[in-house]
């Protein structure tokens, strides 16, 4: 249980004053000048050490992915993007960041900048966050204007500036190299790998794309310490992280929690717990729309961090936390998840373009017992020839839902085939 | 080098190629739909994945750089699984239609398919259907078809330089597409039809006439402009169905214009295809003998300096041999084959000859282009500049006429005295060519059409001379021919001789009645008020403006009709080869001659194709070596003068219609109307 010695979103839910006066009396801009003056390598080691992953769902080191910088700043200028695409169905967290705390993002984005050897940043929103976007510049124009960013940000000497670019409502825009093809103004296509946006990233510049909460993180852990953040959570997944809660339970939320609490204890302590009780429970999507379903049975003792959902056969993600009780069938719902990734593949490489529109409409003849039991295993099939082959993520996280509810929901999806009268697959029995 | 395994086989190979390559140059063939070696990477068909240790993906060899250590596997059962799984994805939208599908029998995806598909199908769903784009006259776009590549979109966008082609929408719902409805302007834009893997872009002329097996297909060089582009000539029975490029690196890679691509429908319209005589007012049909005898009777008792002969722009040297022979031995030195009055110099061959060679372009750091528009007189040559372009460091300037040539220029304006300025030193562009490494210039043909062609010949020699453009193992002056006979004709000698006129010269002697017969062979677009009372013999295979001045017309063989010799711009003897016999009684032009020679009463001294040739190469020794560029020697040409004041500018207006092929097919007047709109009816200037 989180304490709250140890908070770092003070004002996440916006009842305290979010421009710069309010975040300054909660601490943000707090001798950031000193942060700096510390120096780009003390920066980067001290995030290294405090353990931190990123936020945005792959959960790779942050201090290491800054480590893959030029150590030198070249002819090339070096960039940073702050990724506020968040598309992810059941995802709420960046969104609650840019409206309330958008101090945090800016000053983390200084930071970073300086542990990237960057002196621009963009932030590319998506479409649909209007009034986020608003709320971010807002931030920024005040940093500016108090002269916390821009030229010799902070009185530190370094040059800062930070720039919004909105997107356009693609989901794959939050890839992070198609990101990088949208704010060059093309279509937001991934590109290839390698080479890796760390070097050969935004206008073809040393690059790194971090997450949201994953910048705005970063400068309570550099006046705290890493070792501070490392002492939460657990081995390998420390610090806190927001939980967004949707779906059966009794009071939905955006909370901030310690890594690794308890399933049970998130929904109960923080959402009044799962609607008509924990064992109405009939499943939980426990990191976003790409994650595989889990079963009553694995809630029941998983802990909320990468390492303890792996061992259910599911994964953190963006920790937005889907929660189905048994009114909700739950192979309707991964079609819906289907549908979704069809609608938002971008098209560019074969199996995902091809397979993500198939996979939906067989899941479509499942759900209404238009199917025979054979096809699940064709389904599974084909999400295994998708999954790994396509140029981004998009095509694991297209396969991995519907992998999980076979694996964990098969009996929902031959019940809905068996009980459709005149099954040719019933009737051959 | 790095040294990597490929199917338990240690192979070393260059650094910076891809893994395909490697594979490739190991002995293992690689999948492929949207690698093309042309092309820039999209890696996006992962038809081409191979297994990799120690790589937690499969991954797409077509973009995977290779590095030292590799260990790559092309014939797992894992990596069968997986071309297995990237075709039945595939092919689970590909519609069904091969067999009305103009790709049928030289389709990437039925070729692979067969090879390396699953043979059986699981999709149970509807397919997905797209409607059909209207791309223009030339490409046929069934897009339902469509496999999203990407090929022909990198190909606009790079090749091309047009950036025409685009996808829009996401996922399934991906169309590849043009700018709401526009059509294809890019000259280059059949090449797309070669590229694409699949049946979605066909050629819209060739729809349903033939099927790829049952054409004949015939290597043949092109004539339709000076490139010389290598081309195909797939027939059927004696009817010439289409033409499409061959690979040659050094003059076209494998790209062809539109018009050398599409005008073939002009072969069998047009068509001069029996001798006529004038009869009154009217030609008529007649005999071989009867019009031999006419010519006969014509030529008695003129002397040598009566009588003039001019070759047009897509004769063949073998033809031009001939009647050089024919003339002399008729005691005349009144011919040229500068029938558009070209300043060039016949006794220079380096005043005449794209003498950096095509290939050549790709060294050059900086490039003044004089009086021409690259992009319309030679696409495949600009395309080439292009690709120069592309990679960095080329500065490109032009004096001549504002257009877009694909790539970035400065263009000082079309006022021919800038050269001068140019030439003294003071001109911006002076200091790019002094610094210049390896600096060229392309002088266009319609530069030197002007009355003052001399003196910009001179001006361009001068500005050559000075910037160091000719040096040991460069030559950076060029001239870009516009005909596909010009450089053959100036290297037979079909030049006027000791005293002989030009072709302004015997225009002029003409209309002085000086001139009482005039040979035209192939030479059209003349003036018709000085010829009125001269006695005009046409050879030539197209009814154009040519062929409407005449009083005995000897119908001839066109391009694809004849074993013949061209010479290209850059000076490169080539050989086209028949594909189809002439129609009806037309003959190959220098066998005609020779009959007429033999009634004449002065019969040349050879009776077959080998012995033209012997005799080609005995005036000339360049023609003894085919395919191969030889460096002309520098010397003076060019008359130091006053230049005029006129605008220069390049002298094709349209590019769809420029000789009696491209004014006689369907397809380049659909261009001109489509593409070019209305008001560019009329194809030269000049």
């Amino acid at each position: 249980m989180l304490k709250d010695k140890d908070r770092i979103f003070k004002n996440i839910y916006g009842l305290k004053d979010t421009s710069l006066k309010g975040a300054m009396a909660l601490g943000d801009w707090d001798k950031t000048a000193d942060l700096i003056a510390k120096g780009r390598e003390w920066i980067v080691e001290e995030v290294k050490s405090s353990g931190l992953r990123g936020r945005g769902g792959a959960g790779f080191s942050t201090g290491m992915k800054w480590s893959f910088m030029p150590k030198a700043v070249g002819e090339r200028p070096h960039y940073l993007v702050i990724n506020a695409d968040e598309g992810e169905p059941g995802t709420c967290k960046d969104r609650e960041i840019l409206r309330n705390e958008p101090h945090k993002l800016v000053e983390g984005a200084l930071l970073a900048s300086v542990g990237i050897g960057a002196h621009a940043c963009y932030v590319y929103i998506r479409g649909e966050f209007y009034r986020e976007a608003e709320a971010l510049q807002r931030a920024i124009d005040e940093a500016y204007e108090a002269g916390m960013i821009g030229k010799n940000a902070c009185k530190s000497g370094y040059h800062f500036d930070m720039y919004i670019h909105m997107g356009a409502g693609a989901y794959i825009c939050g890839e992070e190299s198609a990101l990088i093809e949208s704010i060059e103004g093309k279509k937001g296509q991934p590109r290839l790998k390698p080479p890796f946006p760390a070097n050969c990233g935004l206008y073809g510049c040393p690059t790194t794309v971090n997450n949201v909460e994953s910048i705005a993180v970063v400068p309570e852990i550099l006046r705290r310490g890493g070792s501070w953040f490392a002492g939460l959570g657990r081995e390998k997944n420390t610090g806190i992280k927001l939980f967004c809660i949707s779906g059966s339970v009794n009071t939905p939320c955006t909370v901030e929690e310690e890594m690794g609490v308890p399933m049970k204890e998130l929904l109960e302590k923080h959402c009044g717990g799962v609607t008509g009780g924990w064992d109405n429970l009939k499943g939980v999507i426990p990191g976003g729309c790409s994650v595989p379903v889990m079963t009553k049975g694995m809630c029941d003792n998983a802990l909320m961090d990468y390492d303890g959902l792996m061992e259910h056969g599911s994964a953190l993600g963006t920790a937005a936390v889907i929660v189905m009780d048994k009114s909700v069938d739950v192979v309707r719902a991964v079609t819906r998840l289907s549908r979704f990734y069809m609608h938002e593949s971008c098209g560019q490489c074969t199996p995902c373009r091809e397979g993500t529109g198939w996979m939906w409409r067989m899941m479509e003849r499942i759900v209404d017992g238009n199917a025979t039991v054979d096809e699940i295993d064709v389904l599974q099939d084909v999400t295994k020839r998708i999954e790994g082959h396509t140029i981004c993520a998009l095509g694991d996280a297209a396969a991995w839902p519907i992998q999980g509810l076979i694996r964990n929901f098969r009996g929902d999806m031959e019940a809905k085939i068996n009980a459709k009268a005149g099954n040719p697959a019933k009737a051959a029995e | 080098m790095p040294k990597l395994t490929i199917d338990g086989k240690e192979i070393e190979v260059e650094a910076g190629l891809t893994v395909l390559q490697a594979c490739e140059q190991a002995g293992a063939e690689i999948p492929r739909f949207c690698y093309h070696e042309r092309l820039p990477l999209s890696g996006n068909c992962r038809m081409c994945l191979v297994e990799m240790e120690r790589a937690p993906k499969p991954v797409a060899s077509c973009c995977m750089p290779v590095g030292d250590g590799m260990v790559i596997h092309t014939n797992t059962e894992k990596v069968k699984k997986m071309r297995e799984s990237v075709m039945e994805f595939l092919l689970i939208n590909h519609p069904l239609d091969c067999p009305i599908c103009d790709q049928g029998g030289e389709c990437d995806l039925q070729d692979q398919a067969m090879a390396y598909g699953g043979g059986h199908g699981r999709f149970h769903e509807h397919k997905r259907c797209v409607s059909d784009n209207n791309y223009g006259p030339l490409i046929k776009a069934t897009m339902t078809r469509c496999i999203h590549c990407t090929r022909c979109v990198r190909f606009s966008s790079e090749i091309a330089g047009t950036s025409e082609l685009g996808g829009t929408f996401r996922g399934e719902h991906m169309e590849i597409g043009t700018y709401v409805g526009s059509t294809i302007t890019s000259e280059l834009s059949g090449c797309m039809i070669d590229l694409c893997p699949v049946g979605a872009l066909t050629s819209k002329p060739y729809a349903f006439q033939a099927r790829s097996w049952e054409l004949k297909k015939t290597e043949s060089i092109d004539v339709l402009d000076a490139v010389g582009a290598s081309i195909r000539v797939d027939t059927r029975g004696g009817e010439v169905m289409r033409v499409v490029p061959r690979l040659h690196e050094d003059v076209n890679e494998e790209w062809l214009g539109d018009k050398s691509r599409f005008a073939c429908d002009g072969l069998k319209r047009q068509r001069l295809d029996k001798p006529y005589i004038k009869k009154g007012n009217r030609l008529a049909p007649c005999r071989w003998d009867d019009a031999f005898a006419r010519i006969k009777d014509k030529l008695g008792g003129l002397d040598g300096s009566q009588i003039a002969a001019l070759a047009g722009d897509m004769v063949d040297v073998e033809a031009m041999t001939a009647l050089k022979d024919l003339m002399t031995a008729l005691g005349s030195a009144n011919l040229d084959c500068r029938q558009e009055g070209s300043a060039v110099d016949p006794n220079v061959r380096a005043s005449y000859i794209f003498n950096t060679t095509i290939a050549g372009i790709e060294q050059a750091d900086a490039l003044l282009i004089i009086g021409s528009n690259p992009r319309i007189e030679a696409p495949v040559l600009n395309a080439r500049i292009r690709k120069r372009y592309l990679r960095g460091g080329l500065r490109v300037g032009v004096v001549g006429p504002q257009a877009d040539l694909t790539y970035k220029h400065d263009n000082f304006g079309d006022d021919a005295n800038l050269l001068n300025d140019i030439a003294s030193g003071g001109h911006m562009f002076s200091k790019i060519l002094e610094n210049a490494e390896k600096p060229m210039l392309i002088v266009g043909a319609g530069a030197l059409m002007r009355p003052d062609g001399a003196a910009i010949l001179a001006c361009a020699k001068a500005i050559a001379d000075k910037f160091g453009m000719v040096k040991d193992g460069w030559n950076g002056f060029n001239v870009l021919q516009t005909a596909a006979s010009r450089v053959g004709g100036l290297d037979i000698g079909f030049a006027p001789g000791q005293g002989g006129l030009d072709t302004a010269g015997i225009l002029d002697a003409c209309g002085d009645g000086k001139v009482k017969v005039l040979y035209l062979l192939g030479a059209d677009g003349m003036e018709a008020a000085k010829l009125s009372d001269t006695f005009i013999i046409y050879q030539g295979h197209h009814g154009d403006s040519g062929a409407h001045l005449a009083d005995v017309i000897l119908p001839g063989a066109a391009y694809t009709e004849k074993n013949a010799t061209y010479v290209n711009t850059e000076g490169r003897v080539q050989h086209g080869r028949l594909a189809v016999f002439p129609p009806n009684e037309a003959k190959e032009d220098w066998a005609i001659i020779r009959a007429l020679s033999g009634v004449l009463g002065k019969a040349l001294p050879y009776d077959t194709l080998s012995q033209v040739r012997a005799r080609m190469a005995e005036i000339n020794p360049v023609f003894a070596t085919v395919d191969k560029v030889q460096a002309a020697e520098w010397a003076d040409f060019g008359a130091a003068g006053e230049l005029l004041g006129k605008p220069l500018k390049s002298h094709i207006r349209n590019y769809y219609m420029t000789d009696p092929i491209s004014r006689a097919s369907e397809t380049m007047a659909a261009c001109t109307a489509e593409i070019l709109g209305e008001g560019a009816r009329t194809g030269t200037d000049g």
